[in-house]
């Protein structure tokens, strides 16, 4: 039976540069790159050394922690580079691609005849294990855990977010090979959320609980579903696949070939045409933002606005990223910026703010933080805008001082960092909660396992 | 372009020194500052604290217009009962404002001075930046005290109020006690015959005693301590044209400014409703317990407890420290179901302090420096409760 998803609390920010539905194929890159610190925790020990060959799905490195999780190069091509900081870690590992791609052949596997070890071994070994993340802590899946269920989220709510129904449309074999493959891996079950009007190929699948969402984002983040249908309670785990991966890891089991290939958005003022685009993980920013992109004091993330990644245009798509947002960068000074009536920006509040009065309004938000950090002062505003059955400001307090038996009490398992993207983009203090968080759960995650 | 480039070579050219959060201070009291997000989200809402506080302050400043005419108002009505036959004709003239310009306004330079002195020494010797609390408190100081304070008691009880009851807990947001409210406790105590009594209420009534121009300053509170008349109307006490601290006679104006807090999402709406409904039902029960003659004309409380209690939310400064005051969001409690309790006991204290005081017969500042320090108490029970929900979802599935 499904259970539709329905949120009040939140904040749909409405900014002007959404992607235009067409696709373009974008070019091969010259140079693809990966970087580990993209899979948080993960400590990596590099397989293929500088001056290796490699296909596409051959492993570039490994998990310190468990052997078997792989991590593959998305083209195939001769590793060229490996970038070390301090200690020797491994930061960018980079490849350049040959002019006609050859895939690693892992064979092709029909899935409902294999068991949930041999599932997961096919995933290993190809590489693809990487797609499944685990809360609590948001990190890639530990195999050797049970998950109570595993979530798929087909809502994308964020800021100009790719639309999924689109990028995934014409995918419903790969999808659906893929979901019969994951199933294997839980005695639970497989939840897929999709928007409430929406025709993703995903709510067509079997062998899934479907979940219709409404509401602001962050309806369409996970943690929020996952609050909805089955929470997560202390000792308990469950997995979460990004669609756009299922497609890859769908891919595998019907042609036995990694294929990294992903649609993805380019979004936000900056482009002069926001479109979609086809392309590698790990490609070259420039190669994808081509022509396309006004680089004049711009900001260019990788992911989307709340929770991306700054990136230059010499940088790379991150890992698991399908969109590239670029707007202007604001480091100019605003005269009497703190007490003057603000009409171009976005507020939650009506302090001689009147972002209230145009709610269809589309904002082209530059990256000023407006304002300076401070303490926690204002009380019940994040409230608004988190939807999660958690208080918010105590749980960013608990896990600023540490105290690792406040954050489990108070929901340190359920929550991940977007989930407090949205706090953080109208905390009146200016403070980091996503870094905050992340920092809280890396600690927990040490001490609590 | 002028001043911009040249302050940002300044701001440039003072990094890392000793004088840059003062600098910056009045850097960004100028310019909206130029810094980009790194990490996190890269946009950010409008709001910053400066822009919160400057609302609290246009909120505050009909009250402070207001006081400075009822400064003058009350001093020559005060001399000349005629006066207020007329109040309309004889409050809003150039002769009431002046001696609100002579009286009231060197409390508000004093209290933003001295405050912001204290402020930027810490800062410096702290090195962390100025910040906004102060604007509010120093705003809020000169509306709470008496007309006649002498400025150097008012400086050192700011200092004392900004020392004490905030930067050593280490700044705005840390602090437990409302600072205001701190400011005016240490007047209350320290001072007390400039803080209470039939006399310090009306400017010049002080120096006037035992003379044979000799005036009143009782406020509406004191005559129904010692259950004399009280000739003021229901209008007259709505509006505010009675004597009183400077800026807490208005209960209309006050209600305008909770209504452009509410209306702006800066004051919790929660806590106003619920301080002024905590206050409504202590002076019913009051009353309650005069109609049952209980309590009899013979009693000292007799008068307060037999005020109607809607008037108890008319008289006194309960108005101004529901809105203003009690909704401190640091020293308030931070949670919603919280803020209900928060500010039901805090109205709720308020005039049954304000009753059973023998010395002074207001009890609004006591009621929300107790609650100040039980906020966290209360938080502490509302937050247990979301704890054990957690809990119990993890019992149901393990049993």
């Amino acid at each position: 039976m499904s259970k539709d998803i329905r949120i009040k609390k939140g904040l749909d920010i409405k900014l002007v540069g959404s992607a235009e539905k067409t696709t373009t194929a974008i070019t091969l890159s010259s140079v693809y790159a990966i970087k580990p610190e993209d899979f948080h925790g993960i400590i990596p020990k590099l397989i293929a050394k500088e001056g290796t060959e490699v296909k596409a799905g051959e492993a570039l490195f490994h998990s310190k922690s468990d052997e078997r999780i792989l991590f593959p190069s998305p083209v195939s091509g001769k590793v060229v580079e490996v970038i070390r900081g301090a200690r020797r870690k491994v930061l960018t590992v980079k490849i350049a691609a040959d002019s006609t791609q050859e895939f690693k052949d892992f064979g092709t596997k029909d899935a409902t005849k294999m068991s949930a070890e041999e599932v997961k071994d096919y995933l290993f070994a190809s590489g693809c294990w990487p797609f499944v993340k685990q809360r609590p802590y948001d990190v890639v899946a530990n195999p050797n855990q049970a998950p109570k269920a595993i979530f798929i989220s087909a809502y994308a709510s964020a800021p100009l977010a790719a639309d999924l129904d689109f990028t995934l449309a014409g995918k419903e074999a790969e999808l659906q090979a893929a979901i019969t493959a994951v199933s294997k891996l839980t005695e639970g079950k497989v939840h897929v959320s999709v928007g409430a009007n929406s025709n993703s190929p995903l709510s067509k699948v079997s062998g899934v609980e479907l979940h219709k969402v409404s509401g602001p984002h962050p309806s369409g983040n996970v943690s929020t579903q996952i609050a909805q249908i089955d929470p997560i309670n202390k000792g308990e785990v469950v997995w979460v696949i990004r669609p756009q991966d299922l497609v890859i890891i769908g891919e595998l089991f019907l042609t036995g070939k990694f294929n990294a290939t992903r649609t993805i958005a380019l979004t936000g003022s900056k482009f002069s045409k926001p479109q979609y685009v086809t392309a590698i993980a790990g490609a070259t920013i420039a190669d994808i933002t081509a022509s396309n992109l006004d680089s004049d004091n711009a900001r260019v993330i990788s992911g989307n606005v709340l929770s991306g990644k700054e990136v230059k245009v010499d940088d790379f798509l991150g890992y698991y990223d399908n969109q590239v947002t670029a707007i202007p960068e604001g480091d100019d000074y605003e005269f009497f910026g703190w007490n003057k009536p603000v009409f171009n920006k976005i507020s939650t509040s009506r302090a001689l703010t009147f972002s209230w009065l145009t709610p269809k309004k589309k904002y082209d938000l530059n990256t000023n933080t407006n304002g300076e950090h401070r303490a926690f002062v204002v009380t019940g505003s994040y409230e608004q805008v988190f939807p999660l059955d958690i208080y918010p400001m105590q749980l960013l307090k608990a896990f600023m001082y540490k105290d690792l038996d406040e954050m489990e009490a108070l929901g340190g398992y359920e929550v991940a960092p977007e989930d407090f993207a949205l706090t953080e983009f109208i905390c009146v203090s200016k403070q980091p909660h996503q870094k905050i968080i992340r920092e809280g759960l890396d600690l927990m995650r040490e001490e609590l396992g | 372009m002028g001043l911009k480039q040249n302050l940002h070579n300044l701001k440039e050219k003072y990094k890392g020194t000793k004088m840059a959060p003062a600098f910056n201070a009045i850097h960004t009291f100028l310019y909206l500052p130029n810094d980009v997000t790194h990490g996190g989200t890269h946009i950010k809402a409008a709001d910053d604290l400066k822009r919160t506080m400057n609302i609290v302050i246009m909120a505050l400043i009909p009250c402070l217009i207001f006081g400075m005419f009822n400064a003058g108002f009350q001093h020559y009505a005060a001399i000349d009962n005629s006066l207020r036959t007329d109040v309309l004709a004889n409050f809003f003239t150039f002769d009431n404002l002046w001696i609100g310009i002579i009286k009231v306004l060197p409390l508000v330079i004093v209290s933003y001075a001295v405050g912001l002195v204290v402020e930027f020494i810490f800062a410096v010797i702290k090195g962390h930046e100025v910040e906004e609390g102060y604007l509010v408190t120093g705003m809020l100081v000169p509306l709470i005290v008496p007309v006649d304070t002498p400025l150097w008691m008012l400086a050192v009880a700011v200092i004392f109020g900004v020392v004490i009851g905030k930067e050593v807990f280490g700044g705005t947001g840390m602090n437990i006690l409302n600072p205001a409210l701190t400011i005016r406790a240490f007047l209350f105590f320290a001072y007390p015959t400039w803080m209470s009594g039939d006399k310090v209420w009306v400017h010049d009534a002080v120096n006037r005693v035992g003379t044979a121009d000799a005036i009143s300053g009782e406020t509406i509170l004191g005559s129904y301590a010692q259950s004399q008349e009280v000739v003021y109307s229901t209008w007259d006490k709505f509006f505010g044209f009675i004597p009183g601290s400077v800026g807490e006679t208005s209960t209309f104006l006050i209600l305008l400014g909770a209504a452009f807090l509410i209306f702006t999402k800066i004051g919790s709406w929660r806590i106003i409703v619920s301080t002024f409904l905590g206050a409504a039902v202590m002076g019913f029960i009051f009353n309650l317990i005069v109609g049952a003659e209980i309590i009899t004309e013979s009693s000292k409380f007799y008068g307060l407890m037999n005020a109607p209690w809607w008037e108890q939310l008319l008289i006194g400064g309960l108005a101004f420290g529901a809105v203003f005051m009690a909704t401190d969001p640091v020293t308030a409690a931070q949670t919603n179901k919280g803020k209900w309790i928060y500010g039901f006991l805090a109205g709720f204290i308020a005039i049954m302090i304000r009753v059973f005081n023998p010395a002074y017969p207001e009890g609004v500042m006591l009621a929300i420096l107790l609650m100040n320090v039980f906020a966290p108490t209360i938080d502490h029970y509302v937050v247990q409760g979301n704890v054990k929900k957690r809990l119990k979802r993890t019992k149901v599935k393990t049993a």
